[in-house]
């Protein structure tokens, strides 16, 4: 257990003590929240689907999060090599504690930075329907955070090296935002394309933060919520799994 | 097997995909001793380090650490030893302290004796008054003997060090191996470590096993290895065994980050 915190604690440390990233960090979710919701916000009033900006900003938060969680998990790769992880896999701790210790903490630094995204896109003049519903947001958040932060540490416990790394971004990372409805409402999609959608756990994700911060939903929160919690502890288990099985 | 040595390895083989990286070797290192793995680059000094430390499996032979198996006495194993990595192997945002702290959780040790073992343990090493300090602000130098510190932390009864003083200049090597010495006498530590520096294993180590293509040529004490070969020098002697001095190889996947490590800082 004290090494699950200790773990945990330190990649809360690390965080805290990187201003530049964080605020690095934010700035792509920035852009897309400024460039994307006021740039498309014309077209969808006049499409008669409402607020672009409100309907964007929990997918920019889902983004945030994603991306956030997949790199922390993929840090494994350098991090067995050259990093404080090596030191871990020798002391006398069970492996799934360290996996556990690693991701709690990836996690809880993703969901950081998806309620740092909320609030800014506060500034930029979004406003959560019913406040009342935030814990619910908020557990979305953890989800996925949970999902994508044990995803990165299982493809990162069996690449080797970096050079696999673009290729999971453009062929796994990518794929997964773009088509989880962050960006366009799941309604009326050509066939084809909905059904990859309804395959995107992301998606969920997505959806569900929708519905807790705006009220609109698509698959319905409690699908939203068993999807996820399911991926989740499923991620969870496979990571473990191959984390445990790391040799160097 | 004798009863006194505390790293008994018989007949280790490591296979990767049918290359032998190491090949049925067999040695024993004695409690209180300092051994040393000398060889040129991809000889097999690291992958054998990582078969005694459990971070990698032996494709065959047995091995017994402190008297316990590292294939299925993991836990006993990991707690009789402490390493040294090649590569650091320390947090770069936290501080000296925070570092040795966190060893110190990892390995279970009693936070009533954790401080003062701590602050004995920086002071050898002479780092205490910068123990608040970030460790990316440390010199190479520093860095290691911290990593030194931490390793001994908990106790250990052998000490690993996979190429300890690559990459640092020469009095640095010196002020790291007078550590190593103190170490190994005060805290009454076994130490094996792995180097390609012939003055070094012939100053520092009691018995020297040269090793090369993954099997172990010639072993014993730097005066037993000359006379065997009719050498003067354990350069000599080395050359002698080995054949030639410069080893030519691909380089590896873990190379590649290697540079990208030095090209970027990271």
């Amino acid at each position: 257990m004290n090494a699950i915190y200790i773990l945990w604690l330190r990649q809360l440390k690390r965080y805290s003590r990187s201003r530049a990233r964080i605020v690095g960090s934010l700035g792509q979710p920035l852009l897309f929240l400024v460039a994307l919701g006021f740039g498309f916000g014309p077209v969808f009033q006049k499409a008669g689907v409402g607020n672009y900006l409100e309907f964007l900003t929990p997918g920019i938060v889902a983004m945030t999060i994603l991306f956030t969680s997949v790199f922390s998990g993929m840090e494994i790769i350098w991090d067995k090599q050259f990093g404080f992880l090596k030191e871990t896999l020798v002391a006398p701790v069970p492996r799934i504690n360290i996996m556990l210790g690693r991701t709690l903490g990836g996690a809880t630094v993703a969901t950081l930075q998806g309620c740092l995204v909320l609030a800014i896109s506060y500034v930029a003049g979004f406003r959560v329907v019913n406040l009342s519903s935030l814990p619910f947001a908020f557990i979305f958040m953890v989800l996925i955070a949970l999902s994508f932060t044990a995803f990165g540490t299982a493809i990162a416990s069996i690449l080797d090296d970096m050079q696999g790394f673009q290729l999971i971004m453009n062929f796994l990372v990518m794929p997964l935002f773009f088509l989880s409805g962050a960006l366009f409402p799941l309604e009326g999609l050509p066939k084809a394309l909905g059904i990859v959608t309804t395959l995107d756990p992301l998606a969920y994700g997505v959806d569900g933060l929708r519905g807790a911060l705006i009220g609109v939903v698509h698959f319905g929160m409690l699908t939203d919520f068993l999807v996820l919690g399911v991926l989740a502890s499923a991620l969870l288990l496979i990571g473990s799994f191959l984390f445990s099985k790391i040799q160097i | 097997m004798s009863e006194k040595a505390i790293i008994q390895v018989k007949n280790l083989t490591k296979k990767f995909n049918g290359f032998s990286a190491v090949d049925n070797i067999s040695f024993e290192v004695q409690k209180g001793e300092i051994f040393a793995f000398l060889g040129p680059n991809g000889a097999g000094k690291s992958t054998t380090i990582k078969m005694l430390t459990t971070l990698l499996s032996p494709t065959d032979g047995k091995m017994l650490i402190n008297g316990y198996n590292p294939v299925d006495e993991q836990n006993e194993v990991r707690s009789s030893f402490g390493i040294v990595f090649q590569d650091p192997s320390l947090d770069d945002e936290l501080t000296a302290y925070e570092n040795m702290e966190f060893h110190a959780v990892l390995y279970s040790l009693p936070s009533k004796i954790r401080k003062a073992r701590i602050e004995e343990l920086l002071k050898i090493v002479e780092l205490w008054e910068r123990r608040k300090s970030l460790v990316k602000t440390f010199s190479g130098g520093m860095k290691r003997r911290l990593e030194i510190a931490r390793g001994i932390l908990h106790h250990p009864k052998i000490l690993f060090l996979d190429e300890p003083t690559l990459g640092l200049d020469p009095q640095t090597r010196n002020y790291i191996w007078s550590y190593i010495k103190n170490l190994n006498q005060k805290e009454d530590v076994t130490v094996f470590f792995t180097t390609h520096y012939m003055d070094e294993a012939e100053k520092i180590a009691q018995r020297i096993a040269i090793i090369d293509h993954g099997k172990i040529i010639a072993s014993g004490t730097g005066n037993r290895l000359k006379i065997q070969t009719k050498t003067d020098s354990l350069e000599d002697a080395f050359l002698t065994l080995t054949g030639r001095s410069l080893r030519e190889e691909d380089a590896s996947a873990l190379d590649h980050m290697r540079m990208r490590r030095r090209v970027w800082g990271r």
